[in-house]
């Protein structure tokens, strides 16, 4: 079948601005975007530049905005995206070329939060126990892949390029929930800051952006009700 | 060009990369050197498990799980390195959970774990329960947890640099890499007293594979351009259920939760074959049943796959053990399997050959085993031998654990008592060449010719079922892909992100992978695990119980034999 991918590209060894560049192509109603962006890449223009690695939605390498949303282009089928689609890098980090962004920043705001276990008690022997209630309570948010598409659909970031923003919160939240973890109070001090939690209007975007459908919003809720009652600390 | 100068230098940031790294973060300078960002690597992928004979939730022995993994490999393991992998797995889990991991539980708090192919009680008797997992994304906690344990540590990260070539001294002592910047396309040198090549697979060498994009043997390729051999490239595993056409794997442990592979007619076809392990037979069996009931006629509707059923389990259990592989069936086929069978086909899954090493992680460069000073080699990129002909569902991530970890310790003593050595002359040479000439020419074939035809190829004519004639024909065919890649041609010339140029250098290195794995599989006149053969149905112990060595000269190739070692268990036929 036809498709017609309209790609913001932009290059900047030659280029001075962005502009959109159209290709019309044969494609299966069952193949994903990535095929797609693949095809062109393959067999009519190497120089189209995005990333991917696993193409099944696991490794968090491609996310973009596709028709005005963030996907991952190996987890969007073109049957559910009609015959003309639209595909801009995501918004908030500058374009490095084509779809490719600086995750730079991303990858600073998460590190910020302490993504890390964080316990003094290292048992000497056997493993350390937790209920599977426990380990139930902080399973939403241990999925995250780090792709970004959450962050860089709010819109608080992309006016305050300090906010953490929501992956980081996510992250955060996977180890302040984890019965074994003693780092919350460091954390939620963190996440109480300037940059912090608060600067959430609750806009639910992340959550719809989410392709490992976390519940972002109700992460950074359940963060900033911790922060409230010192729930955890 | 940029210089840097460390301790050592470590070349992929998936499971066995950053697991060596940890063991040297904060005891010496280090560099990890990833072409992807860390958590993007494959080991995110693996799903279904890491086993550890715990014996949380019923008995088991690290040397019933030894048993098994030399029994899965068809005796071609090496027995001390099975010994290790299943003494320090139990540690090793036991680490990763300590770090973080966030296993499944059982109600009493422990790790839970669960069945998996090819793993048994008491050398053979049946089903055992001892694979580790964390729901059906083992493999994606594990990449975190390590990637956090790095961030914590203060790893310096090298992301999105491409190892280009291996750097040795003239007398042959590890000495660096050379790596491009990925987003700059600047050249670095990396001058180190240790390189750690832990790169994964190749899997892309085939049409249809559970691998990423990323799993092009990059890091084999440079071991071998540099003169060091490749073992047992013959042995490649084929996993029987990867998605209809697209490959993306649907993991073992759907049948380790119960689920049964089925043919056209309905019928429950593995016990047919496996009367004690059915659909939990070894990997590199199972597939050969579906080519089977696919060559009898009895595949779907008489075409080239099978059904993976799941419509027997309780819902629940799917939504609690399997929710990943699911959403992957429902995503990429549009079916739901509760309630409809998964159309499934053997896709190529995991090298058991690579970079050979011993049990410390060194890289030896011949039959006697001898290591190359500074150099180490882990992961599915290393072959040390755990997993001989064939790998058990689980293990390959307790190798890049154990190994991984192996490597990490040996290398710190390695830094302690010897000086940084000298670097060649003009080390970036080499690696600016193979560059520069992919960028100098102006019009030529394009890399996706080649490398989709080498795909095809080696999917029809190097896979589950392999014979001379068919080989010899891949043979040919590989040596012409190979010199039209010489003039290939590629349209983007710039510096900025150039990934035309690093896929038409990956097409380079999945050629050197797919040459060795053809010398390997036609040298081999027998039948054992993965590697099948028609017109050698059998397994010959009096020939083949050994592993194959295949250097690159420049008198072409070269091919030897290195012994096997056993310790505990002689070989016996293997029957399940
Ligand atoms: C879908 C799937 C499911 C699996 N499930 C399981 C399972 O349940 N249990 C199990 O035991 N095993 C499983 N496996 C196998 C196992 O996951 C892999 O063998 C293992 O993760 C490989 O780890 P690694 O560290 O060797 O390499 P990888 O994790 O593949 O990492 C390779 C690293 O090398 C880097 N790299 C590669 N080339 C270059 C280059 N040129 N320059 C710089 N860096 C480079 C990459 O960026 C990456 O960081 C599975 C495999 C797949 C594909
Ligand atoms: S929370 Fe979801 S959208 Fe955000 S980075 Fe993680 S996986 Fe991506
Ligand atoms: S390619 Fe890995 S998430 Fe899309």
């Amino acid at each position: 079948m036809e498709y017609t991918l309209r790609i913001k590209r932009y290059n900047p060894d030659q280029d001075v601005k962005p502009a959109f560049k159209e290709y019309t192509l044969d494609l299966a109603p069952t193949d994903r975007v990535l095929d797609g962006l693949n095809q062109i890449k393959w067999n009519h223009d190497g120089s189209l530049t995005y990333r991917r690695s696993c193409g099944h939605g696991v490794c968090g390498s491609d996310a973009m905005r596709i028709n005005g949303r963030n996907r991952l282009a190996c987890k969007v089928l073109m049957q559910e995206l009609g015959r003309r689609v639209t595909i801009e890098p995501l918004i908030g980090y500058a374009v490095v070329k084509d779809l490719v962004v600086d995750m730079d920043q991303f990858f600073a705001s998460y590190k910020a939060v302490k993504p890390y276990l964080i316990a003094d008690d290292s048992p000497s022997a056997g493993e350390r126990r937790q209920s599977p209630a426990q380990r139930e309570r902080f399973d939403d948010t241990t999925k995250c892949i780090l792709c970004a598409a959450c962050t860089t659909s709010c819109p608080i970031t992309w006016t305050n390029e300090n906010f953490v923003g929501p992956a980081a919160i996510v992250n955060a939240h996977r180890f302040i929930f984890d019965s074994r973890d003693q780092g919350g109070a460091e954390r939620l001090r963190i996440l109480n800051g300037q940059s912090g939690v608060w600067r959430c209007r609750t806009v639910f975007n992340c959550t719809d952006a989410c392709p490992r459908g976390i519940e972002v919003t109700k992460a950074i809720e359940e963060v900033k009700r911790a922060l409230l009652y010192e729930q955890v600390v | 060009m940029a210089y840097h100068r460390f301790d050592a230098v470590i070349v992929g940031a998936g499971g066995a990369g950053l697991m060596a790294a940890i063991q040297l973060a904060g005891k010496a300078n280090i560099a990890v050197v990833s072409k992807l960002y860390p958590p993007r690597s494959h080991t995110g992928a693996a799903q279904g498990g890491i086993s550890a004979a715990l014996g949380n939730t019923e008995e088991d022995h690290w040397q019933w799980h030894m048993f098994d993994t030399v029994k899965g490999g068809d005796y071609l393991v090496d027995q001390d390195a099975a010994e290790v992998l299943a003494r320090e797995a139990v540690d090793a889990v036991l680490e990763l959970e300590h770090m973080g991991l966030p296993f499944n539980r059982t109600p009493d708090g422990r790790i839970d774990q669960r069945r998996f192919g090819g793993h048994t009680r008491n050398f053979g008797e049946g089903p055992v329960r001892r694979a580790c997992y964390a729901a059906d994304r083992t493999g994606h906690m594990i990449i975190q947890t390590l990637y956090q344990q790095g961030i914590k540590h203060n790893v310096n990260f090298l992301d999105e640099h491409h190892l280009i070539d291996l750097l040795f001294t003239d007398d042959g002592i590890a000495c660096g890499c050379v790596t491009y910047e990925v987003k700059t396309g600047e050249i670095h040198t990396v001058h180190a007293k240790t390189v750690l090549v832990a790169t994964g697979g190749y899997g892309r060498v085939w049409k249809i594979t559970s691998n990423a994009m990323a799993g092009t043997g990059d890091g084999m390729a440079a071991a071998y351009r540099r003169g060091v051999p490749l073992m047992d490239m013959e042995f490649y595993q084929f996993h029987p259920t990867g998605i209809y056409k697209l490959g993306v794997l649907l993991s073992e442990a759907a049948r380790g939760e119960g689920g049964i592979l089925r043919n056209g007619d309905g019928e429950a076809f593995a016990a047919r074959y496996a009367p004690t392990l059915g659909d939990l037979a070894p990997r590199d069996m199972v597939s050969r049943f579906i080519y089977q009931e696919v060559k009898e006629g009895r595949g779907v509707n008489g075409e080239d796959y099978v059904y993976l059923d799941l419509t027997h389990l309780p819902p629940e259990l799917i939504d609690e053990k399997l929710p990943d592989i699911t959403d992957f069936a429902r995503t990429y086929l549009g079916v739901e399997p509760k309630t409809e069978p998964i159309p499934i086909q053997p896709t190529a899954h995991y090298a058991m050959g690579g970079i050979p090493t011993d049990i410390e992680g060194r890289v030896i460069r011949d039959e006697l085993a001898t290591p190359i000073p500074g150099f180490y080699a882990a992961g599915e990129s290393a072959c040390v031998s755990v997993h001989g002909a064939n790998r058990l569902g689980t293990n390959s991530l307790v190798d890049l654990v154990v190994f991984g970890r192996r490597a990490g310790k040996h290398m710190l003593g390695f830094i302690e008592g010897n000086a940084l050595p000298p670097l060649p002359t003009d080390p970036e040479f080499a690696a600016r060449a193979q560059l520069a000439d992919i960028l100098s020419r102006p019009k030529g074939i394009r890399a996706t010719e080649i490398r989709e035809e080498m795909q095809e190829l080696m999917m029809d004519k190097v896979s589950v079922v392999r014979d001379a004639a068919g080989m010899t024909a891949a043979k040919e065919r590989i040596g012409e892909l190979r010199r039209a890649f010489a003039n290939c041609a590629i349209d983007d010339k710039g510096t900025t992100y150039n990934t035309d140029l690093l896929e038409a250098h990956e097409l380079g290195c999945m050629l050197d992978c797919a040459e060795a794995t053809i010398e390997g599989a036609l040298a081999r006149t027998e039948s054992r695990g993965g590697h099948y053969r028609d017109d050698y149905p059998n397994r010959d112990d009096a020939n083949w119980l050994a592993h194959t060595l295949v250097y690159r000269g420049s008198g072409g190739l070269e091919m030897r034999k290195k012994p096997v070692t056993i310790t505990e268990f002689q070989p016996k036929e293997r029957k399940y």
